[in-house]
């Protein structure tokens, strides 16, 4: 038996993308935009099927790549998480799509195709990356997805062509390098203490020596850095606030998430009863990350640096789960783990929405500092709208994605007794009010005399109003809905 | 006994080649440091007997990456003024940060089990079916033939986003600056007399990696160099990107690996497996398309975002 069924729509949702980027690179032209939208719509399609397959076996899909059996082969899994995160970033990236119909409509040869061509080979291109950084369950199968995360990333922070991008991006190519070292460092000590990198076969058999530990440090450290997790957090800003808006979208929704998904597995299937002081350090850096990021993001007087600020304060929620499914009481490690999956899709819509409708008001008045926001409601409604709708999910509010997630996470803390976190959840909460609150009001302010707003385009406010609207409908999801992520969640033993 | 005196020097060396590469007063001083670094490590990989790594050092760690940073250097205004060394802080914290890194890592390569789990033995008792002499092949082909799939799926990425970096007012024309050929040069002598033996090794190289040390990657590394060299000595020009060909040649590797895997859903047990008794040709099939797309990925990289006009 090669895999469960449905297990080759894990090899599909691989395949697709990446054939698609190959067929569009040689094809260029309109040719090559039509072949990414249709490979995304036809990528959701997929999610959606994956997503409903897992819910209704209720365990995970596999694949033997090959028909080899690990440790010799390769396989392929979707889990809860992976089905969700795969799920977002399909919505995310059809987002994208119709995004860039406008944005980036004529691929070509000639003066002026560049952007246009290299944004829609990259946009399948980042979604093979991520399937595989979702899906493989061999540790350097990830390596290799992080790499092609690390290459797709660059490029689309760098579409613009401006100079002064470059610098931003060479150190966020440095930080994402020696990430990779670090991850690699780890996969040969661990491939040399037990003779195999899957996952499943490294699950609970590993030990707590010396090379393991070493091994586990190194590629925490190597994923922190690509996570921009405080204090690694300087080279995100400038590299997400200065990208284009479709490539800071997905930059800070999606790219980020992939490091994520990969020390999640490291820590709760490889690492040996993960060390809780290790935990609990990671979660005072997730905290750092809150105040500090939330705190300067207060104080950006540029619209896109505030979103990007904002990224490494949400960033830090996702780091609060840890100690917290390490506490030894099964109902609590549930709910923050269901809090941690449920912040990293919430954010993942509502931070590609907020950033493609900052793109959107600074196209259409021509500034993008915050204090010159006035009039934009008015000139861009939904975009303001969407913006705002996408804050309160960041915040917290109810009955957001968002809302869910650290709803989850506070009673966690609150029922292992950690309840300092739950400090750090609602000053975050209230932080994150605060620089919302500065975006809106200033945006609900009245226009300024001599200023005539660009239109702009129906079909880009409305993708990025789904988007929002997404991120706050997650909190209505049905019971049902959320066990998913529960479906081959890992038991820690405490 | 003899073992000893060929191991210390060139432990001794690696290190020195290592610490020249950071003491290295000039960007030139570094880049020959560095390359020093990956022909000394070859032979690490030789003393190792680990024949394929040490090929692949050879040509992709000491050579093909060398020529980009030499190239890039001397584009950079290279030796001429060193940068300004960062500042004694930074450098200090580098410093211990590695050094300690260093220590932990000899210290858990220690602590590692005295007999490595491998699995070498189970490779060799399942390379029958697949028609293979080569151990390291039968693991890049068939059992993690998804890395490699992925891998080279990577070099496309990486040319479009090389591609991606150039100045709008030169996207559509050819990669890599103009060079102005010397015909008599001694530049222009070697660009013709090397290529013709260079691609029959080249293509010996990636034959032969079906069953001895070689493959795709190194075969189509000094492919690569065969073309890059008549580029430099300005004796051919290169296609512009706009050439459909140039592009079916740097994706063909990787399209032919997928259409195979596919093909696996209705021909094999699988996506990725092979029909018994095609694995062989299949697997060569699959080298062939991917050695000409190595070769023509790795010298778009070296030429980097297109800058010269089309010739007419």
């Amino acid at each position: 038996m090669i895999g469960t069924p449905g297990g080759s729509l894990l090899v599909l949702a691989i395949a697709l993308p990446l054939g698609a980027t190959l067929i569009a690179f040689v094809l260029g032209g309109q040719a090559a935009a039509r072949i990414a939208r249709a490979s995304l719509w036809l990528w959701l399609a997929l999610a959606v099927a994956i997503v409903a397959m897992v819910i209704a076996r209720g365990e995970p899909l596999t694949y033997l790549l090959g028909g080899f059996t690990p440790p010799l082969g390769i396989a392929l899994a979707a889990d809860g998480l992976a089905a969700a995160m795969l799920l977002a970033s399909a919505i995310v990236l059809v987002a994208a799509g119709l995004f860039g119909r406008v944005a980036y409509p004529a691929p070509s040869w000639e003066k002026g195709g560049r952007a246009a061509f290299a944004y829609w080979c990259l946009l399948p291109a980042l979604a093979a990356s991520l399937a595989v950084a979702f899906l493989a369950r061999d540790l350097f199968s990830l390596f290799v997805a992080l790499e092609m995360l690390t290459f797709t990333a660059l490029a689309l922070a760098c579409l613009d062509g401006r100079p002064s991008q470059f610098k931003a991006e060479l150190r966020y190519l440095l930080f994402a390098l020696l990430g990779s070292v670090l991850y690699l460092l780890g996969c040969a000590l661990l491939y040399g203490a037990y003779g195999t990198l899957d996952i499943g076969l490294l699950a609970g058999n590993t030990r707590a020596d010396a090379p393991t530990r070493l091994a586990g440090a190194l590629m925490t450290v190597g994923l922190l850095a690509k996570m921009a997790v405080f204090p690694l957090h300087l080279w995100l800003p400038p590299a997400h606030a200065g990208a284009p808006p479709a490539g800071s979208a997905l930059l800070s929704g999606l790219v980020v998430k992939g490091a994520f998904v990969l020390l999640v597995r490291l820590w709760f299937w490889v690492l040996p009863g993960p060390p809780v002081a290790g935990a609990e350090l990671l979660a005072a850096l997730g905290a750092a990350a809150i105040l500090v990021g939330s705190v300067v993001a207060l104080r950006q007087e540029r619209l896109k640096a505030l979103i990007a600020y904002s990224t490494v304060a949400q960033i830090g929620y996702l780091f609060l789960m840890f100690p917290l499914l390490m506490a030894g009481d099964p109902d609590a490690a549930t709910r923050a783990w269901m809090g941690g999956m449920m912040q990293a899709v919430s954010h993942a819509l509502a931070k590609a929405a907020m950033f493609l409708a900052a793109g959107l008001i600074v196209q259409s008045i021509g500034e993008d500092r915050v204090a010159g926001l006035c009039g934009a409601a008015r000139a861009t409604p939904l975009s303001v709208l969407a913006i705002g709708i996408g804050g309160l999910s960041l915040m917290g509010v109810p009955p957001s994605g968002g809302f869910t997630a650290k709803w989850m996470l506070l009673r966690a803390s609150v029922d292992t007794g950690q309840w300092w976190w739950s400090l750090v959840i609602l000053a975050g909460g209230l932080l994150t009010g605060g620089y919302v609150y500065r975006l809106v009001a200033a945006a609900l302010s009245p226009t300024p005399e001599g200023v005539t707003p660009r239109p702009v385009p129906r079909i880009q406010e409305g993708a990025v109003l789904v988007l929002a609207l997404l991120s706050m409908l997650l909190g209505l999801l049905p019971l049902s809905m959320l066990g998913l992520a529960q479906i081959g969640q890992p038991v820690i033993a405490p | 006994m003899t073992g000893w005196m060929l191991d210390l020097p060139l432990a001794l060396g690696l290190f020195g080649a290592g610490a020249a590469t950071l003491a290295a007063r000039s960007l030139f001083g570094a880049v020959l440091g560095f390359i020093s670094t990956g022909l000394i490590a070859t032979l690490v990989w030789v003393r190792l007997e680990a024949p394929d790594v040490a090929l692949t050092e050879a040509v992709i760690g000491a050579a093909a990456t060398s020529v980009i940073i030499l190239y890039v250097a001397s584009r950079v205004g290279g030796g001429a003024a060193p940068p300004a060394p960062p500042h004694i802080a930074l450098r200090v914290l580098a410093a211990t940060l590695s050094a300690l890194l260093a220590v932990l890592l000899a210290l858990a390569l220690l602590a590692l089990p005295e007999q490595a789990p491998s699995l070498a033995a189970p490779v060799l008792e399942k390379i029958g079916p697949t028609g293979l002499g080569n151990p390291v092949t039968a693991v890049l082909m068939a059992h993690r033939a998804i890395d490699t799939l992925l891998e080279s799926a990577v070099l496309v990425f990486a040319v479009f986003v090389i591609w991606s970096m150039a100045p709008d007012r030169r996207w559509g024309r050819a990669p890599g600056p103009a060079f102005v050929a010397e015909p008599h040069g001694p530049l222009a002598f070697l660009a013709r007399v090397l290529p013709p033996i260079g691609i029959v090794i080249g293509i010996y190289i990636a034959w032969v990696g079906a069953d001895a040390p070689g493959g795709k990657f190194q075969g189509g590394a000094v492919l690569a160099a065969m073309w890059v060299l008549p580029w430099i000595a300005g004796l051919i020009a290169p296609p512009s990107i706009r050439d459909m060909r140039l592009r079916l040649a740097i994706a063909a590797g990787p399209l032919v690996f997928l259409l195979v895997g596919l093909a696996g859903f209705a021909w094999a047990e699988g996506f990725l497996a092979y029909p018994p008794g095609y694995a062989k040709i299949l697997i060569l099939l699959i080298e062939t398309a991917m050695t000409l797309s190595v070769a023509t990925a790795m010298a778009c990289m070296i030429a980097g975002p297109p800058e010269r006009r089309p010739q007419p």
